[in-house]
């Protein structure tokens, strides 16, 4: 067993560390108070995250990515997530994976110049109707000689409103199985222009200000059959194949803002005096503090074992699960006792903890809820016996 | 080849609380991270831009320190330097002693420019860049807040209580850096991978002839005391009163 990090990757830690702070912390309060990132500043920290390397370091040095292995990925991934999910997410854009499924023709339209930063990605999934159980879904992609015409809503779906594109899963067929018909899905690429499709404002949302969800109505809206990712009727396997580590990604994102709510309530503690003393000085603080650190760590510890797996071709579905169920329940407990030892000032808007605590909500829900994972890590501890 | 010599101390990190020994003989170091000193961070920055516009052919890392400092060197030829070179020492050095292990690098790379930092924020010194071109024989700009070079000769802005100070200095000579010279770059992520390849020497600081042996004697570390509540005043009269009570007025 060997914890180390390489000096690589601890210059890679550093190097994303420095620029989170020093080019996206400054603007975090513009983007809380506005609830919108300006294209002018948008466009600014992005040719800078480019200059520095950062933006789609997850990519292959092949394609123009930094190449980065699956932990390194997971530390870097950490550092971008202490800021702003609007800021990192759009201006440090980390293109989805399964863009890398893309053959032919696809590469020079999707995936390059989404590496590029020409052109950005959203993933569409959701359905009003179908949340977890996602083989439910009802929008519908039927054949038409070489095309396939889409009728359907997606809803949820995160940074649309920014998106060139969309990687759409939808309903191509039925198959027959023991326990009834079952759908069959295909993933597609679909170009925000396409005629008959509309893209709408979402929900507002408590978490991540500045970072939009929209619903995607689809109305005859016909592609040609070179529009598919993947294989037809194999949406879930090119998914599978690609997004299984976006799980640690949402980790490792919640282990950033996680450590740094945690340094803010300790140099508070540190700080902040009350019946004569420093409140660290008092164990129902101090505790608090030993408590945090130490649950942080053992996310940490789950997460980075998961992705070193990853790298090592041994992971499993509850690997994966584990690190993210932990980490975005440690981030919860984290900044939720970060503002008690804060006390009123942990609400304000003036220090980051209200929104790492409003943040943290949602990360317990999308990327598969706390109760699939559970559900996905109980199923491996007792499917082997039958049961 | 025109080359740049570049300095690079391991110190502890800036952004530290840096905590006297509970015997006095020097400050914790267990477990404190540990970064380039930031004045040779934009030493080396301006080395890379001088490169940058043609101004020099390679760029030398050099750092004089522990096995360890072969960090701060990897940080450096991530960043963009060419090579490196660690001259080892386990024993802490003394500013005339790493001027002479400047000189006799200088003598075996024979560089167009020695940028150093002004001071290394561990001890505070600001005395090694000086020496060295005492050493050496050759001019000094130190404290520079812009250079620019023209020909054989380097065009300095210096930074001094004055305010600013321009002078010429021929080279090859020796450079100091403030904090205004230059903001260092990002290292780039793809770098940082491709740095595994530049060549990093290690060598002994015997192997160069150097003496080490302290001249200075360290009598004991201390603390700076504790700062004592303030007082508020209402105005400038109370102020003075104050001052007066005082004996500071
Ligand atoms: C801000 C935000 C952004 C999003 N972005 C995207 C996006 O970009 N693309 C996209 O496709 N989707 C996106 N989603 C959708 C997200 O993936 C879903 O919210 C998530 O999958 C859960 O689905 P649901 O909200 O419909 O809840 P439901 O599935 O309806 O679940 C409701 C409750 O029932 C529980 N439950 C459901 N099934 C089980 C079970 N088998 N066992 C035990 N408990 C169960 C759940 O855990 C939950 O507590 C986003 C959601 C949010 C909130």
């Amino acid at each position: 067993m060997h914890f180390a990090l390489t000096d690589e990757q601890r210059l890679i830690v550093e190097t994303t560390r420095s620029f989170v702070v020093r080019e996206l912390y400054p603007h975090e309060a513009e983007i809380e108070a506005t609830g919108r990132l300006r294209p002018e500043l948008r466009d600014e920290l992005k040719r800078r995250a480019q200059a520095a390397g950062l933006y789609a370091a997850n990519m292959p040095v092949a394609e123009g990515g930094a190449g980065l292995d699956t932990l390194t990925w997971i530390l870097y991934e950490k550092e971008l997530g202490r800021a702003n999910y609007a800021l990192h997410w759009t201006c440090v854009a980390r293109p989805s994976n399964i863009l890398l499924a893309c053959q032919g023709a696809q590469r020079e339209r999707y995936l390059l110049p989404a590496i590029r930063g020409e052109r950005s990605d959203c993933l569409a999934m959701s359905e009003p109707d179908v949340g977890s159980d996602l083989r439910s879904m009802k929008t519908r992609a039927l054949p038409d000689g070489d095309d396939f015409v889409i009728n359907g809503t997606k809803h949820f779906i995160s940074h649309a409103d920014e998106a060139s594109f969309i990687v759409l899963f939808a309903a191509s067929g039925e198959e027959p199985t023991a326990r009834g018909p079952r759908s069959l899905i295909t993933a597609f690429l679909i170009d925000r222009d396409t005629p008959g499709l509309s893209i709408d404002d979402g929900y507002r949302s408590v978490s991540h200000r500045g970072y939009h969800n929209s619903i995607l109505r689809f109305d005859n809206c016909r592609i040609h059959k070179s529009q598919i990712l993947g294989e037809l009727h194999r949406g879930f396997d090119v998914a599978n194949q690609w997004l299984g580590a976006t799980r640690l990604q949402v980790a490792a994102t919640c282990l950033g803002r996680a450590d740094r709510a945690l340094d803010l309530a300790i140099r508070w503690a540190a700080e902040r005096r009350q019946f004569g003393q420093q409140i660290g000085k008092f164990q129902g603080v101090s505790f608090k503090l030993a408590d945090m650190a130490m649950e942080l760590k053992a996310a940490e510890l789950l997460t980075l074992e998961a992705a070193w797996k990853a790298d090592q071709g041994t992971v499993t579905d509850a690997d994966m699960a584990m690190a993210k169920l932990k980490a975005t329940e440690v981030l919860a407990f984290v900044a939720d006792e970060a503002i008690q030892i804060h006390g009123g000032m942990g609400l304000m808007a003036d220090l980051p903890l209200e929104r790492i605590w409003r943040d943290a909500r949602v990360e317990r829900i999308w990327e598969g809820t706390s109760e699939i994972q559970r559900h996905i890590i109980s199923r491996a501890l007792l499917r082997p016996l039958g049961a | 080849m025109r080359r740049i010599l570049v300095g690079i101390k391991r110190v502890i990190d800036f952004n530290v609380r840096v905590r006297v020994r509970p015997d006095g003989a020097g400050v914790v170091t267990d477990g404190v991270k540990m970064s380039a000193n930031p004045f040779d961070s934009i030493a080396l920055e301006e080395a890379l831009r001088l490169r940058e516009r043609g101004e020099a052919d390679e760029v030398l890392a050099v750092s004089i320190g522990p096995g360890e400092a072969q960090q701060q060197l990897r940080d450096a030829l991530a960043m963009g330097a060419d090579r490196a070179i660690l001259v080892k020492s386990d024993t802490a050095l003394e500013p005339l002693a790493v001027a002479h292990v400047f000189l006799e690098l200088a003598k075996r790379e024979s560089p167009r420019l020695v940028i150093l930092g002004k001071q290394a924020i561990d001890d505070d010194c600001s005395q090694t860049g000086q020496m060295l071109a005492a050493l050496w024989n050759r001019p000094q700009a130190t404290f520079a807040s812009k250079l620019e070079i023209q020909g054989e000769a380097a065009r300095v802005t210096r930074e001094v209580d004055a305010g600013l100070e321009v002078i010429e200095v021929d080279l090859p000579a020796v450079i100091t850096t403030d904090l205004r010279l230059n903001e260092p770059r990002y290292i780039k992520l793809p770098d940082i991978m491709k740095a595994k390849k530049k060549p990093l020497d290690v060598i002994e600081i015997v192997s160069l002839g150097v003496d080490a042996t302290p001249v200075l004697k360290v009598v004991k570390y201390e603390a700076p005391p504790q700062r004592q509540k303030g007082i508020i005043v209402k105005d400038a009269g109370e102020l003075v009163a104050a001052l007066k009570q005082r004996g500071l007025a």
